[in-house]
């Protein structure tokens, strides 16, 4: 087998017994880069030289019997993680020549676990997007099929995954960026409890909704990676302080008796008839394994997407002003005075689909507006949530699709932006109630493209949908596909 | 017509927590720009704030002290606006839920009963950072930000537009001055901006209940000013309306070279600030337990422990407002009565001799080198009779410069008073031989040269002849 096909924990486990060096796996993924990238397009920033040393330092420390799990394994990130002296652009052109004098927690963790950074990813500008199209340094290619996109907004990361560029990769999920591009890619990606891991570092969206999560190719790997990454960090407020399980423990194959909900709002007419189908075999699976089906509602489903665009721009709105163009990014070449400085740095750093949500979100909260918009959107969200609190009371996890159909063509929905919004339909609850949801590999279509179910777990219950992750996937085979790129 | 003005005032605290409100930079004035800064202060993509405990215990202690309700839930809001000394684009403040509601302080003004002055509420914010004009390093003739002030705590202080004159705003001023001041939660430093106010005034009519338009005095940061900006902008405003011509509302600036407030924009072209909570910053939660222990830790108020000066101790009004101008003066003020129970004379001396030895040397009274003990020591020194007042200010000096304690520093010094009559009737009859031409005339009836004997008599003591004894004496003596 291909080094560059290894898991974590295989890789883990050649690296332990001296099989193999994380030189060489360095190496390995350096070279499997270098030969798809041309292809995929998943990269904006690659750091070969960095991650040679990286994996020589974690050499040695494995030599010194000291290693963590993830010692020596060659990783990406989305490049909304800040990375201390690595330029990191968020996608824009606003931020195309920022190079951060500090790193994010996340990837901090994952560092001085002592992981070998690869590079940046690609993904939709300031993680807008579902389709990774919005991105200023191109688009990222779906390597199932390169005519399609890889889902967005971290597109690049579920890509590099699945075209086997990196072991293992992080992304970031305010609406459904992690699951709904892992569903498109054929990935295991986790969008976990907010507050579960720090935000600190990481470049805002929507404050009340990002999450960091991992992307991967199987479920333990998920499971080790979470275990990373979680936990609280002083440095955001809105981090919890509980302690983090040993997520690998919790993956014990057995789901006898797990009651799985299945939301009537979410197993609609219309659906694409090889998700539906895929979400049968599925539930056909779970039954086998012992786990028990209830048939629940969560009635305020129709308003998520709504409530999720307007509360998503307001934020954004705000947590983009910074971009001005007075002390960092890109600043306008043409501008005479301030207003004119900051108003052209922003019109030329700032892609169509961040401007859009900009207006949106500056619409939302102006005054006359905020109560009708925004304020009952708060509301809304309320009621959501309350419809996943009392959902919980009688299920231990809900089971619905990741995305109304497999990755669309590249170009396909660009001038309907509505249409792409509704893309994310079963997966922006989850961001609103502020729970936690993975997306596990479930089939294929007809076509060859990849589908995802979507696990959806109660706030810090990743231990549970991880643990039904696993067994679904030890009962399947559909993780252990390959995209022949 | 005669018009009523009508004022409310916006005071910007700057809090002396040493670090800022979100992050664990210095607040320290006057270094080095941008040299106390971090990601959070920047700015920078990714930063994200956290709240500092201690600027929240300083709201609490305002709060207290001002007669608010403190609230048991509030929130951060952000203020978006545009402005390239404001690095995130928005202002953390709190907006719909601050900490503070609902109290109120009492003024006195010469010559009239108390007048309690409504405060609408005290909220926390971060302070933005400044720009520089002009040569900046590594720019001739542009323009340079420093963010060191930037993310700084302040509270700021809203009162309700309770207040009818310039005197009224000024003794307002004053007391919220003291106020912060002696809770040590500020500085008080006008001069380094820790201490401004935003004057809002408007003029109604005599009678009228009905609130004229208003202008904002922005950020005037001394007594003296408050009291011009808001004089001469009650006049425009008069002169305005006679005139026929309206009162525009609009944020003014004030000139002190001038005098004069001048327009700075107009309200009507204000942002549209976009409040909304921080979803980067979790609601505040402060429960009863905490108040409570903030309440008990509360020192006694400077209004309280001056009508207990008046009271308890007997001192005038004036003496006790100055001897309450301070915490640091009245602790010391009361150590020394507490030594010595002349409160009259322990107020005497500090508010002379002490006040003009610390003034000169620009010592504060936390430092003063004769500590309270001492000084009541030199007053009862005065009391029992052992020196007297004028050698008392020999001794003194002598304290200050070498220290010591003054029993001793008249031991050595060979300062104790004579009342010994035997000693100071022989100097009497000395000096009455030797000046037989005087004592003719003060026999004539010229009484006025009585002084010059007592003087002569003092004088060949070295000042250490009691002068009730001397003036006994002598007058004995004269009259034959
Ligand atoms: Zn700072």
């Amino acid at each position: 087998m291909d080094i560059f096909e290894l898991t974590i924990h295989e890789l883990h486990r050649k690296l332990n017994a001296r099989e193999l060096s994380s030189a060489e796996a360095t190496r390995a993924m350096l070279e499997r880069i270098e030969s798809v990238e041309p292809r995929v397009g998943s990269f904006i920033t690659r750091t070969p030289e960095s991650a040679l040393a990286e994996a020589a330092a974690a050499d040695r420390r494995i030599a010194s019997g000291d290693a963590h799990i993830l010692t020596g394994i060659p990783l990406a990130l989305k490049d909304i993680f800040l990375t201390e002296g690595i330029r990191t652009t968020c996608g824009s052109r606003m931020l195309h020549n920022f190079i951060p004098p500090y790193s994010a927690t996340a990837w901090e963790r994952l560092r001085d676990c002592g992981s070998v950074l690869l590079g940046k990813l690609n993904q939709d500008e300031f993680a807008m997007g579902s389709s990774n199209e919005s991105s200023a340094f191109g688009v990222t290619r779906n390597p199932w099929d390169t005519a399609r996109i890889p889902g967005g907004s971290s597109g690049g990361s579920a890509a590099a995954i699945a075209a086997r560029q990196a072991t293992a990769t992080l992304g970031t999920d305010t609406g459904g960026s992690i699951r709904q591009p892992s569903s498109h890619c054929g990935c295991v990606g986790l969008k976990p409890t907010y507050g579960r891991v720090s935000r600190y570092g990481v470049i805002a969206f929507a404050s009340s909704l990002d999450q960091v999560g991992p992307i991967t190719r199987d479920v333990t790997d998920c499971a080790i990676m979470l275990g990373a990454v979680a936990g609280y960090d002083s440095k955001d407020s809105t981090s919890v302080n509980t302690p983090v399980p040993d997520y690998t423990a919790a993956l014990t194959g057995d789901i006898k008796g797990l009651r799985i909900g299945l939301p009537k709002e979410y197993y609609i007419d219309g659906l694409d008839r090889d998700v539906q189908a895929a979400m049968d075999r599925a539930i056909e699976t779970y039954r086998r394994l012992g786990a028990e089906f209830v048939d629940i509602s969560l009635p305020h489903t129709d308003y998520a997407v709504a409530t999720y665009y307007l509360i998503a721009t307001a934020e954004a709105s705000s947590n983009l002003a910074r971009y001005d163009g007075v002390r960092f990014g890109h600043r306008s070449e043409q501008a005479e005075g301030l207003i004119d400085m900051m108003t052209k740095s922003r019109s030329e750093g700032f892609g169509a689909e961040v401007k859009r949500r900009i207006m949106l979100g500056t619409y939302a909260l102006s005054s006359g507006y905020y109560d009708a918009y925004y304020v009952k959107a708060q509301k809304v969200r309320t009621l959501i949530m309350g419809d996943f609190t009392r959902a919980f009371e009688n299920v231990d996890a809900i089971l619905t699709p990741v995305a109304p159909t497999p990755a669309f063509k590249i170009g396909e929905m660009v001038d309907d932006p509505l249409q792409m919004y509704l893309s994310d339909i079963f997966t922006i609850p989850v961001n609103l109630a502020g729970t936690c949801a993975m997306s596990v590999p479930a089939g294929f279509s007809a076509s060859g493209l990849p589908i995802g179910l979507q696990l959806i777990g109660k706030p810090f219950g990743e231990e549970t949908i991880l643990r039904a992750g696993h067994a679904f996937e030890q009962a399947t085979e559909w993780h252990t596909r390959k995209a022949e790129i | 017509m005669k018009f009523q003005p009508v004022i409310g005032l916006e005071v910007h605290a700057q809090l002396k927590t040493g670090s800022k409100i979100f992050c664990g930079c210095s607040t320290t004035f006057g270094s080095e720009p941008n040299s106390q800064t971090c990601p959070v202060c920047l700015g920078l993509p990714g930063a994200l704030p956290v709240l500092n405990k201690k600027v929240v215990e300083f709201a609490i202690k305002a709060g207290l002290a001002t007669n608010c309700t403190i609230a048991h839930h509030s929130v951060f809001a952000r203020k978006n606006y545009f402005y390239p000394d404001l690095p995130k684009g928005y202002q953390i403040s709190q907006f719909e839920d601050p900490i503070c509601r609902k109290g109120w302080l009492d003024i006195q003004l010469e010559g009239q009963g108390p007048k309690r002055i409504g405060i609408t509420r005290i909220h926390m914010e971060e302070d933005a950072g400044k720009l520089v004009h002009g040569d900046v390093p590594g720019l001739e003739n542009g323009s340079g930000v420093d963010l060191n002030r930037a993310c700084t705590p302040l509270l700021e202080i809203v009162s309700e537009p309770d207040l009818r004159s310039s005197d009224e705003a000024v003794a307002y001023l004053k007391q919220l001055h003291r106020i912060v001041t002696w809770l040590g939660i500020c500085d008080g430093n006008m001069e380094e901006g820790s201490f401004r106010c935003d004057a809002n005034v408007s003029v109604m009519p005599v009678g009228s209940d009905t609130l004229g338009t208003r202008a904002e005095i922005k950020n005037v940061n001394s007594f003296k000013f408050v009291k011009q900006a808001i004089e001469y902008e009650i006049q425009r405003q008069i002169d305005l309306i006679e005139d026929g011509d309206s009162v525009v509302q609009e944020t003014r600036l004030f000139d002190p070279n001038s005098g004069a407030t001048r327009s700075m924009r107009s309200k009507e072209e204000a942002h549209d600030y976009r409040y909304f909570p921080d979803p980067d910053l979790v609601p505040l939660v402060i429960d009863a337990d905490w108040v409570q222990r903030a309440q008990k830790a509360l020192p006694e108020l400077p209004e309280h422990r001056q009508q207990r000066f008046i009271t308890e101790m007997g001192l005038s009004e004036y003496d006790a407002e100055v001897l309450t101008a301070s915490h640091e003066l009245a602790d010391y003020f009361e150590e020394c009565v507490a030594f010595h129970h002349n409160a009259k004379a322990v107020s005497n001396w500090l508010m002379g001799e002490v006040t003009r030895a610390l003034n000169d040397s620009g010592t504060a009274i936390a430092a003063c080198p004769v500590i309270p003990r001492q000084l009541s020591e030199l007053i009862k020194l005065i009391d029992s009779g052992a020196i007297s007042g004028k050698i008392a200010k020999t001794v003194f000096e002598e304290m200050w410069k070498n220290g010591g304690d003054p029993k001793s520093i008249v031991e050595k010094q060979g300062l104790a008073q004579v009342s010994d009559s035997g000693a100071i009737e022989a100097i009497i009859d000395e000096i009455i031989a030797a000046n037989a031409a005087q004592v003719e005339e003060f026999r004539g009836g010229k009484e006025k040269v009585f002084g010059f004997f007592v003087g002569q008599v003092m004088k060949a003591s070295k000042g250490k002849a009691n002068p009730a004894v001397v003036n006994e004496l002598l007058l004995a003596k004269l009259k034959g």
